[in-house]
């Protein structure tokens, strides 16, 4: 065996190469795939999967098997709490984003204690969030209709406002800079990847264990609905479940950056690259004339076959 | 919480905590017997031979698929692909059986190609998780999404029926005895016997402690392989009991599921990093979930309010038998 050379084992190249393959395939199999305007498209679909993915990628980091399963209930919850606060106006905007932050910080709040003080572990914490967060939207959804997005914020998502590009690509590159910068540069980021990497050494280091998990959870719920204003600024209004596709795709974009399911090594500028990836390569599947049957096998079979590039397990040895 | 890296001092554990270890499913019993009789205070029907009949009727599939996700949570995997397995089997001998019309061994052509799916499917998880060594959780969505392509495939849209045959059997009786019934104790003698085996025993070993399975002979990788097919045959078994109770094939059906199996699994009492636990705590746990739901219905939640209500009892149930088989292990 040749040594494979280091710039293939590095996640971020691996993915953007990957972008670029796919955009050339897409434009052979569809002319016009690669267009200016297509790629602004993907990039705002992706831009929506990687600020999911942020909070995601944030509990990943913090180890003892962080996941967080309740994003695609925050996601949806956000959505139409931001339609009905705005309703159409303008004026709206302010409320609507502090009472989806709020509602976002509440819900990951509630995952973290749970997860830290009461030791439960966070896929069945957060999959029991999930079932409540189901049963809210359908309460909500009797009472008050889903609600509409105010103009601006369509606009935000949807027009170019700075350099041709739309208000939601410069967010996420302001949050992929922002989380760089917490990551790599900050004690709080250390301490990140002091927990994820050994929580009782760390512990043993006088780093605030729990209260950091707790964080990692709010600022998870917060990243999602974030996620679900901007969701609802892109199609208008908001439908039952808009956020249930955001699940687990926002897991596939973190492992396709390069973190580790297991924590403490990894970080958001490769999961930007992973959320770009997924959604060219969904984006593909769309373009193409085949059957919905024909084009979810292709996509199974295409992460899998992209996941054997990425952290596969050690093999047993004796 | 600082203890932990301090030895603690040797404790003589009580009789009831050396009772629920032994039997990690004591607390699910508890908690199901109690939401049995709450049942049956606010709806005495509930709780007679029909009530009883209709619930398991329509449970078991939930039930199977609880176990059939047990089996890979023993060896500390997770298959999030047992629903679309389950979807996948639904359509395949709903196919089968509208093709070669309604006959006994149109029913029993199907349900043996059922359960070769279901196990080819099982092999592939298996196969992709612990021979290719991706991680489960982001390996079986991928699969899920695989499966769930070729259930699209084999039936584009729902609506195929099933031949009477086949769900009148299912709910019907024999000898004066539900079907369901029967299916519950051949279910019952089945896990029985596998509990005996080493294949359980084996399973749980890899959970446990895979490196030190691994350095005492166990063959790692082939009893995570076995875990999955394990898997992937009672999630056929499940679909067969789907098919049952909706008489019809939808390429959908099974999706909703997995999660719940899942919730199943971990109210039972088995742990998730593997290693501890019981099939039967599964069973319990499926019908767990089925007694707060019909609980929350019996008690006149309004309809609008009754998801929410069997979120939140769900996710106490869940805390609450984590939190209790956690002080009994203690």
């Amino acid at each position: 065996m040749t040594q494979v050379p280091e710039m293939l084992k590095n996640p971020i190249f691996v993915a953007l190469a990957l972008i670029v393959l796919l955009l050339f395939a897409g434009e052979m199999l569809s002319p016009g795939f690669a267009s200016p305007t297509q790629i602004m498209r993907l990039l705002i679909v992706a831009a929506l999967l990687g600020i999911v993915a942020a909070g995601q990628n944030l509990v990943i980091l913090g180890g003892r098997e962080g996941i967080d399963l309740s994003v695609g209930g925050v996601v949806s919850l956000a959505a139409i709490i931001a339609g009905n606060l705005m309703d159409g106006q303008n004026a709206g905007i302010p409320l609507a984003i502090l009472g989806c932050i709020a509602a976002g910080a509440i819900i990951g709040l509630i995952n973290g204690v749970g997860v830290t003080l009461m030791r439960i572990p966070p896929l069945v914490m957060t999959l029991g969030m999930l079932g409540v967060l189901q049963g809210l939207l359908v309460v909500i959804r009797q009472g008050i209709p889903s609600g509409r997005a105010a103009p601006g914020l369509s606009q935000f998502v949807t027009k170019p406002i700075l350099l041709g590009l739309p208000g939601i690509i410069w967010l996420w590159v302001l949050i992929g800079l922002f989380l760089a910068f917490l990551l790599s540069r900050t004690v709080y980021g250390h301490r990140i990847y002091a927990i994820g990497s050994n929580e009782q050494a760390a512990r043993m280091a006088g780093v605030p264990v729990a209260a950091i998990r707790i964080s990692l959870f709010a600022l998870s719920g917060v990243f999602a609905s974030i996620a679900g204003i901007c969701l609802i600024g892109y199609s208008g209004s908001s439908f039952a479940n808009v956020g249930e596709q955001y699940m687990l795709p926002s897991i596939i974009a973190v492992v396709f950056g390069g973190t580790l399911l297991a924590g403490g090594k990894g970080g958001y500028t490769g999961t930007m690259a992973g959320a770009m990836m997924l959604t060219v390569l969904q984006g593909i599947l769309t373009t193409v004339n085949i059957d919905e049957s024909g084009r979810q096998m292709i996509f199974g079979a295409t992460l899998l076959l992209l996941m054997l590039f990425y952290g596969r397990g050690k093999a047993m040895r004796a | 919480m600082m203890v932990d890296a301090v030895a603690k001092p040797p404790r003589q554990p009580g009789a009831l905590k050396r009772f629920i270890e032994r039997y990690p499913f004591v607390p699910a019993l508890v908690i199901m017997l109690v939401l049995l009789a709450l049942n049956g205070i606010w709806q005495p029907r509930s709780v007679s031979l029909v009530g009883i009949t209709g619930l398991i009727k329509t449970y078991m599939a939930l039930m199977l698929l609880a176990v059939a996700q047990t089996y890979v949570v023993y060896a500390g995997d997770i298959d999030l692909s047992a629903g679309a397995i389950v979807s996948l089997v639904n359509v395949v001998i709903v196919a089968i059986m509208a093709a070669m019309g309604d006959s006994g061994a149109s029913v029993f052509t199907a349900m043996a190609a059922g359960l070769a799916v279901g196990l080819a499917c099982g092999i592939v998880n298996g196969l992709v998780v612990a021979a290719f060594r991706l991680q489960a959780i982001v390996a079986t969505f991928a699969t899920s999404i695989f499966f769930t392509g070729l259930a699209l495939w084999v039936m584009p849209v729902a609506g195929t029926p099933a031949p009477a045959t086949f769900w009148r059997t299912y709910g019907g009786r024999i000898l004066e005895i539900p079907f369901v019934f029967w299916a519950a104790i051949v279910l019952a003698v089945i896990l029985y016997v596998l509990s005996r085996t080493r294949h359980s025993l084996q399973l749980l070993a890899v959970g446990d402690d895979a490196q030190g399975a691994y350095q005492s002979g166990l063959r790692v990788t082939a009893i995570r392989i076995r875990g999955y097919a394990f898997c992937g045959l009672f999630a056929a078994l499940a679909a067969f009991c789907i098919t049952g109770d909706t008489a019809s094939g939808d390429p959908l059906v099974g999706g909703k599921m997995t999660l719940y199996s899942v919730a199943a699994v971990v109210l039972g009492g088995t742990a998730l990093a593997g290693g501890y636990g019981t099939v039967v705590g599964s069973v319990f746990g499926a019908l767990i979930i089925g007694l707060i739901n019909s609980l929350v219905y019996f008690v006149g939640t309004p309809s609008e309010w009754q998801n929410l209500v069997q979120g939140l009892a769900i996710l106490v149930a869940l805390v609450a038998g984590i939190l209790i088989g956690r002080r009994a292990r203690a």
